[in-house]
């Protein structure tokens, strides 16, 4: 009951919300949508106990889809310990976000909408995380992509706005395509789409080959990669990230939900799920690991230096995100889960302060012109304090456990991409803290940069948006401290009951607990080393940082404007897609299709017509002549045919 | 003494058609000289017909030739009624000034 009851309030909710909401009003749109979703957490929290504490995991076997020759593909609800994890994060979060949408979208005139499209999300999250088969998975992968198109797209009069959901949109379709290609290709290896099956046959086909343009290729390899592919479109992982930051346009909570806690990790969900069949492809491992390690670095060196409070959030969500690829990596699923899970709280956490900041500064989102705000805000600012702690892995916060074991197995895969996503790792978890505190030293401390009118509007953010804030502090504060045991320590095995397979020869998350104490120890002392530099940069000698931006002005440039992706991806596929439509538009469309086409034919017919016209003199007898000379001819004709 | 026979009608009759046709095509004056043209050579053809029918001591082709007659004779009445509604319309007859249908 409460298996099908989770995942079903959120659409049924978000029916109400967005077909009867202009009948029954705002208020109760709010109220529909946030009990449902307050419902479904309830019952999460249930399967969680259930499924991940009792080992009972299920599949309830809903409706049949497809059956067609050896297609066979059923709507059923998988729960196992990775589902009822993921269960968690969506409903708890998204609930907190519901909660917390009541009060940030106060002001807006079309409320029932918004609601709608959250519980929306939350649904099609919940479909993904319990698929059974990779079609269903794939069903909810599409239908996270359109609540996210919806909502980022939600304040649609502006044009920024429609510009970046269609810019996610397309990006995203980059990734789904490989997803796509990778269903195929299992389903070509296996026959089957169902996980079940899947994981069974795995094994046996661990060294199949495929033979694809003469060449032999590793079967599961080719599988792994195109599955990865879709992953790193969702999970934003270099190459495909650029839709993230400009997904921000969206409303702030929908950038907490989708963008930062959950729909974002759904890569690594998938990857994480997928794990009986990624293991038997070390290629695959490799290119995950140093895709992840690859995208951890560069997105820190970006929210470096980012000037929009949530673009730098966004980087972090970017950067973090490369944390937990690279565990995949090195075979550390269950780390990245369990970075999955506390990172979905303490940046949920984070976004939602960064609204109600923005809240409180009218709508202000430039952190250079904040500053010294938080005696007036000190709920917020104790709140963010408290997600920055954990994000930048302060110990005994979330993030400390999950991060630093991530580094750990790094370091422990003992192989040349474990060490260089380790030390690419402690590089991020550096600025990591560095930008962190940059952001909440430019926030908070220091002198008010707005102006007068601005800053005496600054208050504090009603009880319906501060009480969400709360409860996911309680999660960045205690999920790493009450989970590491259960995720990676030594109660794994059991906790995990098969949820997750890694083989026996990657043990990397086992040596992990085994290593040096400076191994352990680094990720904190480079944290507190970007903390203290932080402090110095912007809060004792705040002359510095503009003296570094302009003595390495190059460099700068470099990654305020993100390495030049956009720029670069504007250069090659953007401008040569422009053009070659314009081309098939202006010479295949116009000119071919047209010209010979329907003008062409038009154009003849008149050619034609105006030269046979010139044959009509008007002169009558012209026409009585051509009529005898046809007399003639015909006589003729019969004369010497007739016999 | 010549006998008349039926090649002699038929040369007759052919020079009458010939007449007939250039009438049509030399004329640039007059639209009534074009009917009278035509009705030449529509009589030309009747000749040839009560010829034949002399030949082949066949009386239908006289008896035809009859019909073709009254009916040449109401269709140039039609024809003159035309053109004297043209001339009303237009003020003039001459075959030069008759080309409305030019495209």
């Amino acid at each position: 009951m409460q298996f099908v009851a989770a995942v079903f309030l959120p659409l049924l909710g978000s029916i109400v919300a967005g077909l009867f909401g202009r009948f029954i009003g705002d208020r109760a749109a709010q109220i529909i949508t946030c009990t449902f979703l307050g419902i479904a957490a309830a019952c999460s929290a249930l399967i969680f106990k259930d499924v991940a504490i009792d080992h009972h995991a299920v599949t309830i076997p809903l409706l049949t889809w497809i059956k067609s020759g050896t297609i066979d593909v059923s709507w059923s609800l998988r729960f196992d310990t990775l589902t009822a994890v993921m269960m968690i994060v969506v409903t708890w979060v998204s609930f907190m976000v519901h909660v917390y949408s009541v009060g940030y979208m106060s002001h807006d005139h079309s409320i029932p909408r918004f609601m709608s499209y959250l519980s929306l999300f939350t649904f099609a999250m919940l479909m993904l995380v319990t698929a059974d088969n990779l079609l269903q998975m794939f069903f909810g992968w599409e239908g996270v992509g359109v609540a996210s198109y919806l909502l980022i797209g939600f304040w649609f009069e502006k044009p920024s706005a429609c510009a970046a959901a269609i810019k996610a949109f397309v990006v995203n379709r980059v990734g789904d395509f490989g997803f796509a290609l990778g269903i195929f290709g299992v389903y070509f290896m296996f026959d089957t789409i169902s996980f079940d099956a899947i994981f069974a046959g795995a094994p046996a086909k661990a060294n199949d080959v495929v033979t694809f343009f003469g060449v032999q290729w590793h079967a599961i390899t080719i599988c792994c990669l195109l599955l990865f592919v879709g992953a790193m479109g969702k999970s934003a992982q270099l190459g495909l990230h650029t839709c993230l930051p400009d997904a921000m346009e969206g409303p702030t909570p929908v950038s907490a939900l989708i963008h930062a806690a959950t729909m974002v990790t759904a890569g690594v969900f998938m990857v994480s799920r997928m794990s009986p069949l990624f293991e038997y492809s070390d290629t695959a491992l490799t290119v995950v690991t140093l895709v992840g390690a690859a995208t951890a670095f560069f997105a820190a060196t970006v929210g470096c230096v980012q000037n929009d409070i949530k673009r730098v959030i966004a980087y972090s969500t970017c950067s973090q995100l490369g944390y937990m690829f690279f565990a995949i990596g090195v075979s550390a699923y269950q780390a990245a889960v369990f970075h999955l899970m506390t990172h979905a709280f303490f940046k949920a956490l984070l976004f939602l302060g960064a609204g109600s900041v923005i809240h409180a500064m009218s709508d202000e989102q430039d952190i250079r012109r904040m500053g010294g705000i938080w005696k007036h805000v000190k709920l917020t600012w104790a709140l963010m304090w408290i997600g920055s702690l954990a994000l930048a892995g302060v110990p005994f916060f979330a993030g400390y456990y999950s991060k630093d074991t991530i580094l750990e197995a790094a370091f422990a895969s003992h192989s040349f991409a474990g060490q260089l996503a380790y030390w690419m790792g402690i590089a991020a978890a550096f600025m990591t803290a560095f930008y962190s505190w940059r952001l909440l030293i430019l926030t908070f401390h220091g002198k008010p940069r707005a102006d007068e009118h601005v800053m005496a509007h600054v208050h504090e953010s009603p009880a319906v948006m501060v009480l969400p804030l709360m409860v996911l502090s309680v999660g960045a504060l205690f999920s790493g401290w009450l989970g590491y045991d259960m995720f990676v320590g030594h109660d794994r095995e059991h906790f995990w009951s098969g949820a997750i397979k890694v083989l026996e020869s990657h043990p990397a998350l086992e040596h992990a607990h085994h290593l040096d104490q400076w191994v352990g120890l680094l990720p904190t002392i480079v944290g507190v080393a970007g903390i203290t530099l932080a402090y110095i940069l912007y809060m004792f000698v705040p002359s510095i940082p503009g003296a570094l931006a302009r003595t390495f002005s190059g460099l700068y440039q470099f990654l305020l404007n993100k390495w030049y992706f956009d720029e670069l991806y504007h250069a090659v596929f953007v401008k040569p897609a422009l053009a070659l439509g314009r081309g098939f538009w202006k010479g295949g469309d116009g000119a071919l299709i047209d010209g010979v086409g329907p003008d062409g034919v038009a154009s003849a017919t008149n050619v034609i017509a105006k030269k046979v016209a010139k044959l009509q003199s008007g002169y009558l007898y012209h026409y009585a002549f051509a009529m005898l000379i046809g007399v003639a001819a015909l006589v003729t004709w019969y004369m010497f045919n007739a016999r | 003494m010549l006998a008349i026979g039926l090649s002699h009608y038929l040369t007759v009759a052919a020079i009458l058609f010939t007449l007939g046709v250039f009438g049509i095509f030399l004329n640039r004056k007059n639209v009534i000289i074009i009917m009278m043209s035509i009705e030449l050579m529509l009589l030309a053809v009747n000749l040839n017909m009560v010829a034949f029918s002399s030949y082949l001591n066949d009386l239908v082709g006289q008896v035809f030739t009859m019909f073709i007659l009254t009916v040449a004779a109401a269709e140039a009445a039609i024809g003159l009624a035309i053109v004297v509604v043209f001339f009303r319309n237009r003020g003039t007859i001459a075959v030069e000034e008759i080309s409305q249908l030019k495209g």
